[in-house]
């Protein structure tokens, strides 16, 4: 007998259905019905703010060491999963070597960024001249709540190159996926089980054109990582994110290169006038 | 409907003040909204409160007789209900003896609610049953008849100080215990669920409840009071929320 699995969605290290019970079927490319899948609502997005919120504060004050730790950890666990992802992309109509492939790169991608835990810190800080006598610094710090409108085709590199430069800075983040593809949910399966604090990722399935605009919206996400080509939506929610002076990153629709300036994105600088003698 | 609340070993007199600030004009730039219906502070902080409040109509609401514990002689419990009414509080926040009432002594129960409420005078008494320590429904229910009984003008479930506070359950016990009293009596007695109330969405279940049991005549702050400390911004945010269309972030809303 085979067991079909429920897709869910994932906040606050939970497994919620969606408050709203509306699900959209995702068939493979052979028209089977591979799953029923969540999408979320408005309210669903909202629960996902206030997780991220809750575990915004331990989670930029955990250790730069810790959170390379965990990033490396989730790795290794999607490494020993790795099949399974396999299976399922080749399901949603890619080619097995390009499934592969796919995979490989999510795994380095976290490996690539794993590595930048304790590092960006000193790469992207600067003591600074000033003209008093003041030791003057200044240092990255998390933005906090980072919504990830993430690239809308499914595939798994696609969605870690947009997840882990925002939180191996010490941000949360409330991801939406797109719904047509059961990738994202089985990644989160991943996450629940490598050590990443409940609530610092949580995943939303849904539509775009319902919930981007409410990202954009919600005055408790301080920041926004859009993965859009289409200009008239980019501008939209740019727009609406000015209300509280949200910083809008726009990218390509696709999978984002390795860059260090991903992490850079979200944070602010923080100045520290330091008295000194003369 | 709420008392705004702040009973901290750390409470100062500026933070009681600045609390006080936000219980008259919850929103600055908003003033349809609001005021709260009381302040609930330490005795110590009644003056400062009383000070601060004078005039606009919100009370002054002091918690008293050894609160949370009520592990005090009954003397010293009493002579600090008249503490807190002479420095200007007008409600008393009465906590029983729960380990007397566990014991059975609910004659000592009776006495020293009655003896509470006479030194309270003028102002308004509020028993706390800390139903949380009560164990069972059936004690919820008996302690509320004989804190009724005794002259009690409100009855409280919690001082928010256990791990228990008010739940919907212990709640309706406690309305229905007064929709008997009413119909045995014709008093009226308040309600006041306290502790662990902290988003609109479940005060909403509460004034579901308390409509359904009692009736439109309850629904005001005179006769129900929500204690919460958090429970004001939920209920600012939300009604930004209504305003503007958008979710509101804890960032714009002051904390104390």
């Amino acid at each position: 007998m085979t067991i079909k699995k429920t897709y869910k969605l994932f906040i606050g290290g939970k497994f919620p259905r969606t408050e709203s019970g509306r699900v959209i079927e995702v068939r493979g490319k052979d028209g089977a019905l591979l799953a029923n899948m969540s999408q979320a609502s408005r309210k669903d997005f909202r629960e996902a703010v206030v997780a991220a919120r809750k575990a915004s504060a331990g989670w930029a004050k955990a250790t730069a060491y810790l959170r390379g730790q965990i990033i490396y950890r989730i790795a290794e666990i999607l490494d020993g999963r790795g099949e399974q992802f396999v299976s399922e992309l080749v399901s949603h109509g890619l080619r097995e070597n390009k499934a592969r492939k796919d995979l490989a790169q999510a795994i380095d991608l976290l490996v690539y960024y794993a590595g930048w835990s304790d590092k960006y810190q000193a790469v992207f800080s600067s003591v600074n001249p000033v003209a008093s006598s003041h030791f003057n610094f200044s240092a990255p710090q998390p933005n906090g709540v980072v919504g990830i409108i993430a690239p809308g085709r499914g595939s798994l590199s696609e969605l870690v190159s947009t997840l882990a430069p925002v939180i191996v800075g010490g941000n949360c983040a409330v991801v939406l996926s797109p719904q047509d593809a059961t990738t994202a949910i089985s990644f989160s399966e991943v996450l629940a089980t490598s050590d990443v604090p409940a609530g610092v990722v949580n995943i939303l399935t849904g539509e775009r054109d319902e919930l981007g605009l409410e990202f954009a919206k919600h005055m408790d996400v301080n920041a926004l990582m859009l993965c859009s080509s289409d200009s008239d939506e980019t501008r939209a929610l740019e727009l609406e994110a000015a209300e509280n002076l949200k910083r809008v990153s726009v990218h390509p629709n696709k999978s984002l290169k390795e860059d260090p300036y991903l992490i850079t994105d979200f944070q602010e600088v923080k100045t520290t006038w330091h008295p000194v003698g003369v | 409907m709420l008392d705004v609340t702040t009973l901290e070993g750390a409470d100062s007199v500026g933070k009681v003040q600045q609390m006080c600030a936000k219980a008259m004009r919850p929103l600055p730039e908003d003033p349809s909204v609001g005021p709260a219906g009381a302040v609930c502070v330490y005795p110590r902080m009644v003056k400062v409160a009383a000070k601060a409040v004078k005039g606009s109509g919100v009370n002054v609401a002091s918690v008293a007789t050894a609160f949370p514990s009520g592990q005090m002689r009954l003397k010293e419990r009493l002579a600090e209900v008249r503490y807190a009414v002479g420095q200007g509080a007008n409600e008393i926040d009465m906590v029983i003896s729960r380990g007397q009432f566990l014991q059975g002594e609910y004659r000592a129960i009776y006495d020293e609610i009655a003896s509470c409420k006479d030194a309270c005078g003028e102002a308004h008494l509020k028993v706390i049953l800390e139903t949380g320590e009560l164990t069972t429904y059936d004690n919820v229910r008996y302690a509320s008849d004989i804190a009724m009984a005794a002259g009690a003008d409100f009855i409280k479930t919690s001082t928010g100080k256990v791990p228990i506070a008010a739940t919907l359950p212990v709640t309706l016990v406690m309305l229905q215990a007064i929709e008997d009293f009413y119909g045995e009596t014709g008093r009226m007695v308040g309600m006041k669920p306290a502790g662990g109330i902290s988003n609109a969405k479940l005060a909403i279940q509460y004034l579901i409840m308390v409509k359904e049991v009692l009736g439109e005549k309850w629904l005001n702050n005179k006769w129900f009071r929500f204690g919460a400390s958090s429970l004001t911004n939920d209920l600012l945010m939300q009604i930004r929320k209504q305003e503007t269309g958008r979710y509101q972030s804890g960032d714009y809303f002051t904390k104390d």
